[in-house]
């Protein structure tokens, strides 16, 4: 296995723990507040949406279905906008150290993916509170994360390739990130989508994502899904293919360019 | 492709060019306006074309004047830029880095860094824990392992550096400019590391400015001016070239004033040109090197003698060309040894009598030990030369 071997893995173990160790510097809280941050936005948003302008009202487990949204949303926000940067922010260690230029794109992913795992505890503790029961389909939740991490990675790839020689693209990156909030489903419950809206939402990964793993984590609350709703055979393999999409040219265009990142930094 | 076992590095005609940063598109914006104008873009060569071999226990100096592309030849051979042209086969474990604590992080401790700059050197953590007592202990730098490494002086992180870059070494170590750094204390540990290196065969890229460093530790030694090799070889032979090119262009003019006789009575002027009729100082063994000579027509001299010198002072050759023509072609085939070469021209009448003083040409070199161009030569012998004009 020549892309992770024995150093590159010592390389990325070492890169996360500093991140580890570094971010929350100074900070009376620390890493708590990876965390934290998501869980207030979600109190915010659940007091908003239940009491204030309730949407929510009518579904069932409407605050964790949010949770889960806004759990997911977050990693794809943080991992595709820590990404987007990573080349540039280790601009010094590529300029004078031949690693692998990727270990910089995949080791922003993987904090966030730790951050990710021990939401899903907190997830689970919010669910149980909730009187969501414990069912099978939870185990296929790993799943939904993957294809997730996938995603987020092949975008990242992309952003931080042509960030090098654009610095417009977080700009650009955190304004598609604001509309795909509202595009996303995370906030506003599929049902509530006119209904031939639905193979046109399906198409974004995300919903796909977030949708089916709401629907695995509380089966009982009949979830829309896009196995359930989208008909066509092409809309429903639509999400699928833009992910296979945006790996490949991620990879392409990330491994062409990388070359060149010492000098164009 | 299988190369000899002795080489650690290859360079095979490397060539590097930049696109400098006035011509890079640095927003979306300029992208799209470069796009409309059709923007030339302005490259800079940094290197042109050097090959040489690193043998397995060379200690390998490379020196050249500030600009003179030695630190993008470096970078190229570490990996971190990839060449416009020219290929660099590594063989070996080569410790990547231009620069001592690359990765050093000063929010972490000591003791973290030193794990963290090991997995970048390409150690793991089990690696770098059977070295670290080694490591602290050269650094001399115990009681301070669990201090952030922000609150260590300069000379503490560099010499935590350098204890790192010495214990988690690889086949191939590469040092830029080190002895720059540090105190004095600190100079005299690095030559004490490198008598050592040296002394068990571990191979050593070494850029520096210093030509003592060169004549004491090195095995060969590689001169680099304007992106290409001036001299490659022997690092005393290197060193002096070196230093005779920082004396600066203004002393060898002097020197050249004050071997002619009072203000180059002959006008000369010599330059050597390439079959492609480019100016140049350097010639493949066997290539034919074009000399022009221009100088004043008088009556004083009736012939120009023109010899060739090794750098050392052996005699290669001489011919002769009249005078009263102003100008000589001379081609000459140049079936001779790698290293440098000058001309001295002697103007003479016709009772074969020098006419005022020795006038020194500039110098030549060539590059390659194997003839090219010419079936069954090599080495040193006779020239063969053709007065196209005189």
């Amino acid at each position: 296995m020549k892309y992770l071997n024995v150093k590159n893995r010592a390389i990325l173990r070492e890169m996360v723990v500093t991140d580890f160790k570094v971010r929350y510097q100074g900070s009376v809280l620390g890493y708590v507040w990876s965390l934290l941050k998501p869980l207030l936005l979600f109190a915010v948003l659940y007091i908003l949406f239940t009491y204030i302008a309730p949407i929510g009202k009518g579904v069932p487990h409407y605050g964790v279905e949010l949770l889960v949204g806004i759990v997911l949303w977050n990693f794809f926000s943080e991992t595709t906008m820590v990404g987007a940067s990573s080349v540039v922010a280790n601009g010094e260690l590529i300029r004078k150290i031949s690693i692998p230029r990727y270990l910089v794109v995949i080791a922003s992913s993987v904090s966030a993916l730790i951050n990710l795992s021990l939401s899903f505890i907190i997830i689970v503790i919010f669910a149980f509170a909730n009187g969501v029961t414990f069912s099978a389909s939870w185990l296929l939740l790993p799943l939904i994360v993957i294809e997730l991490f996938v995603f987020s990675v092949g975008i990242a790839f992309i952003l931080a390739t042509a960030y090098v020689k654009y610095r417009d693209v977080t700009y650009i990156w955190e304004v598609v990130l604001q509309a795909g909030f509202y595009a996303s489903a995370v906030i506003v419950p599929m049902s509530v989508v006119p209904k031939q809206l639905h193979d046109w939402f399906f198409m974004n990964p995300l919903v796909q994502m977030i949708q089916d793993a709401r629907n695995l984590l509380v089966p009982s609350a009949n979830n829309i899904t896009i196995w359930n709703t989208v008909d066509k055979i092409p809309f429903k393999l639509v999400p699928f293919l833009l992910i296979a999409l945006l790996c490949i040219i991620g990879f392409i265009y990330f491994k062409r360019q990388s070359k060149y990142f010492a000098e164009d930094i | 492709m299988s190369y000899d076992s002795k080489i650690a590095i290859h360079v095979e005609d490397i060539h590097k060019e930049f696109i400098l940063p006035q011509s890079k598109n640095s927003s979306f914006k300029e992208a799209a306006v470069n796009i409309v104008k059709k923007n030339n873009k302005v490259t800079q060569k940094t290197l042109d074309g050097v090959s040489f071999d690193i043998q397995r226990g060379d200690f390998f100096g490379i020196v050249g004047r500030n600009g003179s592309g030695k630190s993008t030849l470096l970078k190229l051979i570490a990996g971190v830029y990839t060449p416009t042209a020219g290929e660099i086969v590594v063989s070996g474990g080569l410790t990547p880095f231009i620069e001592l604590g690359v990765g050093f992080n000063p929010e972490l401790s000591g003791r973290d860094n030193i794990y963290l700059n090991g997995a970048l050197l390409g150690f793991t953590r089990k690696q770098m824990s059977e070295m670290y007592e080694e490591i602290v202990d050269f650094a001399e730098l115990g009681p301070f392992m669990d201090q952030k490494l922000k609150n260590y002086s300069s000379g503490m992180q560099v010499r935590l550096a350098f204890s790192i870059a010495i214990k988690a070494k690889n086949d191939i170590l590469i040092f830029d400019e080190v002895l720059a750094v540090g105190d004095e204390a600190f100079q005299r540990k690095c030559l004490d590391v490198f008598e050592r290196y040296k002394a068990e065969g571990q191979t050593v890229i070494l850029v520096t400015h210093d030509m003592e460093t060169v004549r004491k530790f090195c095995t060969k030694a590689l001169l680099l001016e304007s992106g290409k090799i001036l001299e490659l070889g022997h690092p005393h032979e290197v060193a002096q070239i070196y230093s005779e090119l920082n004396l600066g262009e203004i002393e060898r003019e002097m020197i050249r004033k004050s071997s002619g006789s009072s203000d180059n009575y002959l006008g000369l002027k010599v330059e050597y040109k390439d079959k492609d009729d480019e100016s140049s100082v350097k010639f493949k063994n066997g290539e034919i090197i074009r000399m022009l000579f221009n100088y004043k027509k008088s009556e004083l001299y009736q012939h120009l003698v023109i010899n060739i010198y090794k750098q050392s002072g052996e005699h290669i050759s001489g011919f002769r060309v009249a005078g009263e023509s102003g100008s000589a072609e001379v081609h000459l085939r140049a079936l001779l040894q790698k290293g440098k070469y000058y001309t001295l021209v002697q103007a003479v009448n016709n009772q074969h009598e020098a006419v005022g003083d020795v006038f020194i040409g500039p110098d030549f070199i060539i590059t390659t030990d194997k003839a090219v161009g010419v079936k069954g030569w090599s080495g040193l012998v006779p020239l063969d030369y053709n007065i196209i004009k005189s």
